[in-house]
């Protein structure tokens, strides 16, 4: 026999402070998850979207990082030469040379606060190789023009980046010409300018990096072993995506572990929190279980009753933590991505699944939390119960 | 000069849109080093007759006096100290904290003296042993008895050597033979050390062991037996 | 005092209540303490600097090297008393994930600028004698094992290729804000390997006077300003603060969990208070009537929260402050010197009383106001 949930449903009404206390406190824990992980998800998000399965980055042997890395000119036209490297429908290679260099703009409002932004001298192929990468105002950058495109997350963080503004860094005036868009990926935190403008002025005859499409994009293991074979080279290839993902490194990590570690501390203080409740709720409905004990009802279901109200309780608390944390959803933050040194910019990502494992992890809460008061429910010596 | 006073006392209680008249016109006195009775039926003004005298309520009109000091004019924050030192209270039930043991309860009264804490010490296992459980005073209430836990609640009431000792129908939750425990402790209390006993009641049996004895009935004093002992 | 004995009587009256709300409260403290010192860290760190020291960057971004004819420019400039110079290894020893930092130095002028540095000078001597030698920071043997006299190879990303080093030293750093984390090698030995001198990634700069140290730096940024590298000089400290900021708002990410986590056990705490006072009313009604005061019976029931709250956050605060230190924690790296401040600990008390203090209001008030008489009748 089960017992009504409507009997649960009444009994929590009856002590409603308390009740909305507990659901409370869980709610915060469940807010402070979803916010965690979903700052992680944000991070995460923009790296893996930034680079594609079907480019290939090409450094030199050794370097971890774009910064890290040299390509002298003779390399790149060897490897733009390449039977890998997919052509344009002009008949062009799809191949990007790239400069890439920090550089530090103030932040606005501190001027002695900076900020490493990246800054990548790209060929006009650029464009066509990384696909997802759209101007979304003003013009590209001309080919021999103190000219940059600046990606719309650093718009409104760092002063001087409207289209038509100038922008003075490495001791020259550079037009702000463009803002693009890069599908939320770690491009949009860059200044993209032409790469032949750049090197002079940073780093003498090298590029950092060559980024090209695949002409076959199953094919990736095949050029990776032909390009680092290549006696005229000493370079790496990797494919674009993963080494973006990879960037992810030692931040996602302590993030993830902060974001275990905070809520998991939480949730056990907001399971005691629910285990006081729930002992006081049977303490109170001693009288009442007895009846039920009397009458015919299993002690499974008086132990199964308390367990849903429990559960019920850190279930609207569990959504009410969404709703909390659902706002954050879009939030613009930044950190350093210690791999490459450089400023990323990067939204809170709140999908579905979150949302749906912070109420998951609430009822958890309700669950261990209400174990113990319900056993005891259920364990009521019926006849000293009554007499109480 | 009687110890208690009471001077044309009324009192109404208004509960919801109801009046209800529980005096009209009390007069009354008690004499120090008696031990007296009040009988009658439920709803007759009895705990509150109690009440009024204690000071935890107010007549609605009227003087009590107890001990000289007019009661019914002090405020809150004068009656709990006055309370301290010249009541002694024992209701039917829940008299003792269950999270103290005997020992501690008695001595809940004497926290609110200067006393040290040896001489506290020692007036409770006076208290106790007057009551006869000084044995009993590391006991806490769910291990004693119905009527060894209101003994400990009348040894609670008098280790103050309070000028009043009041009683609202102690033993009422007690069978014969611990009634007439409490009852005789009552009696020796009154004649042996001179305590002005006041004990609300149905008891028959309690009224035989009081030196006078009150019928309440509608507020009203019907009947006032001097018993003679 | 002599009502403890009830207060804590009241406490035990609900042993699994009072331990289970105490048990929160020390975990709410701990994390508390917890968060709040990466913010005091990072601060902390951020105004770390001499203000004898001076460091030059390339203008253009901290990534770019400086020549090293510099160095003697900067060093023939008025009010400056040495000047060394360093460079960003950023190397990778195995596959490993754990991160530490390397620098090549000057080592005889950094050392000695850098008396943080310490270590016993025969190892000192030996390091500074062999070019291809390398000293390292406690928290490396502990990680690595690593002995002074081993052979330690490095893959260099910047500069490729296997670099290896004999390590002849073990230094302590006197202040934490110096990482015990940092391989320290001779910048010569990186000239030599790359077939060049020439370059270095920033100097530093000792002068005599702090008071000029804003002159000096102009002075220098003046010399270099239409050279082919333009440099930036500032105090060490302002370098530092530059890099605290690096990590992101760290300070409102934790504050905003903080407050979330205070709340929380606010809420847990207030609920057990509520509930004890419930289930005492008819006690309450009849301490009254033995003729305790209002305010004495208020002074109670806060008291109660008050051992709660205090108990909890001593135990919260202590563990926290004894934990970290156990371990050794620093953040990955990102957190040397991770240790609770005096400040955080008064914090944690302040919160402790607030916890009292809002969790025991609204039932000490209760308490204090009840009326004797309708309780009574509820007793009987």
């Amino acid at each position: 026999m089960k017992i009504p949930l409507i009997y649960n449903a009444r009994s929590v009404l009856q002590r409603p402070v308390s009740t909305a206390f507990t659901a409370l406190g869980i709610a915060l824990v469940v807010a402070v998850f979803i916010g965690m992980l979903a700052l992680g998800n944000g991070l995460r998000a923009a790296l893996a979207r930034t680079g594609s399965d079907g480019n290939v980055l090409v450094l030199r042997r050794g370097a971890d990082s774009e910064l890290a890395s040299g390509i002298a000119r003779d390399a790149v036209s060897i490897l733009a030469a390449s039977p890998h490297v997919a052509t344009g429908p002009d008949g062009r290679p799809l191949v990007s040379p790239e400069v890439y260099v920090l550089v530090p703009l103030p932040r606005p409002g501190d001027s002695s606060a900076v900020a490493n932004v990246v800054a990548r001298g790209v060929s006009d192929q650029a464009w066509n190789v990384r696909a997802n990468v759209q101007v979304i105002a003003g013009k590209r950058p001309r080919s021999g023009r103190s000219e940059v495109c600046v990606g719309q997350k650093l718009i409104g963080r760092f002063d001087h980046l409207g289209v038509g503004e100038t922008l003075r860094f490495a001791g020259r005036d550079w037009t702000v010409v463009c803002h693009f868009s890069a599908g939320g990926s770690a491009f949009e935190s860059e200044i993209w300018g032409e790469n032949e403008q750049f090197m002079p002025v940073f780093r003498g005859q090298v590029f950092q990096s060559v980024t090209f499409r695949l002409r076959d994009p199953a094919a990736f293991d095949e050029a990776k072993r032909t390009l680092e074979s290549d006696q005229r080279l000493t370079v790496n290839a990797h494919r674009e995506s993963t080494f973006y993902a990879e960037q992810v490194g030692i931040l996602g990590v302590m993030l993830r572990v902060l974001a275990f570690g905070i809520t998991g501390i939480m949730a056990v203080g907001a399971i005691f929190g629910a285990v006081n409740t729930m002992y006081a709720a049977v303490s109170s409905r001693t009288p009442e279980i007895a009846v039920l004990l009397t009458l015919g009802f299993h002690p499974r279901s008086v132990l199964a009753s308390f367990l849903v109200e429990s559960a019920l309780i850190a279930a609207v608390g569990g959504v009410l933590g969404a709703l909390l944390a659902l706002p954050i959803n879009g939030i613009v933050t930044s950190t350093t991505n210690w791999s490459s040194f450089s400023e990323i910019a990067f939204s809170f990502r709140v999908t579905p699944g979150l949302l749906a494992s912070g109420v998951a992890f609430a009822i958890v809460m309700g669950v261990v939390g209400g174990f113990f008061p319900a056993r005891r429910a259920a364990k009521l010596p019926v006849i000293q119960a009554l007499r109480a | 000069m009687a110890l208690v006073e009471i001077r044309d006392v009324h009192k109404i209680f208004q509960r919801d849109t109801e009046r209800i008249e529980v005096f009209t016109g009390l007069t009354l006195d008690v004499a120090e080093g008696s031990f007296t009775a009040l009988m009658g039926p439920s709803g007759s003004g009895k705990s509150t007759l109690l009440n009024l005298l204690a000071g935890l309520d107010r007549p609605t009109s009227g003087i009590v006096r107890v001990a000289g000091s007019e009661v019914s004019a002090m405020t809150a924050a004068q009656l709990a100290p006055w309370r301290a030192r010249h009541v002694g209270f024992v209701f039917q039930q829940l008299n003792l904290l269950p999270v103290l043991t005997a020992f501690q309860n008695v001595e809940l009264p004497l926290l609110l003296t200067r006393l040290s804490k040896r001489e506290r010490e020692e007036r409770v296992r006076i208290a106790l042993g007057v009551v006869g459980l000084e044995d009993r005073m590391r006991h806490y209430p769910r291990q004693l008895s119905g009527g060894q836990e209101q003994r400990v609640a009348i040894a609670r009431a008098i280790v103050g050597d309070p000028t009043l000792v009041l009683l609202d129908e102690p033993t009422g939750q007690l069978d014969a033979k611990s009634s007439r425990e409490v009852l005789a402790l009552l009696a020796r209390l009154n004649s042996e050390f001179k305590k002005t006993i006041m004990i609300v009641t149905h008891d028959p049996h309690a009224a035989e062991q009081a030196t006078t004895v009150l019928h309440l009935e509608k507020g009203t004093l019907i009947e006032k037996e001097a018993v003679a002992r | 005092m002599k009502y403890l004995p009830l207060v804590l009587a009241n406490l035990g009256r609900h042993k699994i209540r009072t331990v289970l709300t105490i048990a929160s409260v020390t975990l709410a403290l701990f994390l508390f303490a917890s968060l709040r010192t990466v913010v005091t860290t990072l601060h902390a760190n951020a105004q770390f600097g001499s203000a004898r020291r001076l460091v030059t960057l390339n203008a253009t971004g901290l990534v770019f090297v400086l020549p090293m004819a510099y160095a003697n420019k900067i060093r023939a400039l008025p009010g400056v008393e040495s000047v060394s110079w360093a460079n960003w290894f950023g190397g990778h020893y195995g596959d490993t994930k754990q991160f530490f930092a390397q620098f090549a130095v000057d080592a005889e002028s950094y050392l000695a600028m850098y008396p943080e540095i310490s270590l016993p000078e025969d190892q000192k001597q030996a390091f500074l004698h062999e070019r291809t030698a390398a000293i390292i920071g406690k928290r490396l043997v502990d990680r690595y094992g690593w002995q002074v006299g081993q052979n330690v190879t490095l893959q260099g990303t910047i500069f490729p290729g296997d670099w290896t080093f004999t390590i002849r030293g073990v230094y302590t750093p006197t202040a934490p804000q110096i990482g015990d984390d940092v391989l320290l090698f001779h910048h010569e030995y990186l000239d030599e390997r790359l077939g060049h001198a020439g370059i270095a990634g920033w100097f530093i700069v000792q002068i005599r006077d702090p008071g000029a140290a804003a002159a000096i730096a102009k002075a220098i940024d003046d010399q270099f300003r239409n050279s082919s590298a333009a440099t930036k000089t500032g105090t060490e400290q302002a370098f530092q603060a530059g890099f605290a900021t690096m990590l992101g708002n760290v300070s409102l990410l934790m504050g905003t969990i903080g407050t979330a986590v205070v709340f929380a056990i606010l809420l847990v705490t207030a609920n057990a208070m509520m509930m004890s006072a419930r289930e005492r009313t008819g006690e309450v009604a009849v301490m009254k009537t033995i003729g305790f005061s209002d305010r004495t019976l208020f002074g109670l029931v806060i008291s109660e929260a008050g051992v709660i709250a205090g108990a909890g956050a001593l135990l919260g605060l202590g563990a926290a402050k004894a934990f970290y230190r156990a371990i050794n924690f620093n953040g990955f790296g990102f957190l040397p010197g991770f240790d609770i401040t005096t400040g955080t600990l008064v914090m944690g008390g302040g919160i402790a009383l607030l916890l009292m203090l809002a969790s025991g209001l609204v039932p000490a008030a209760r308490a204090a106001r009840l009326p004797i008489v309708q309780a009574l009748r509820r007793v009987e």
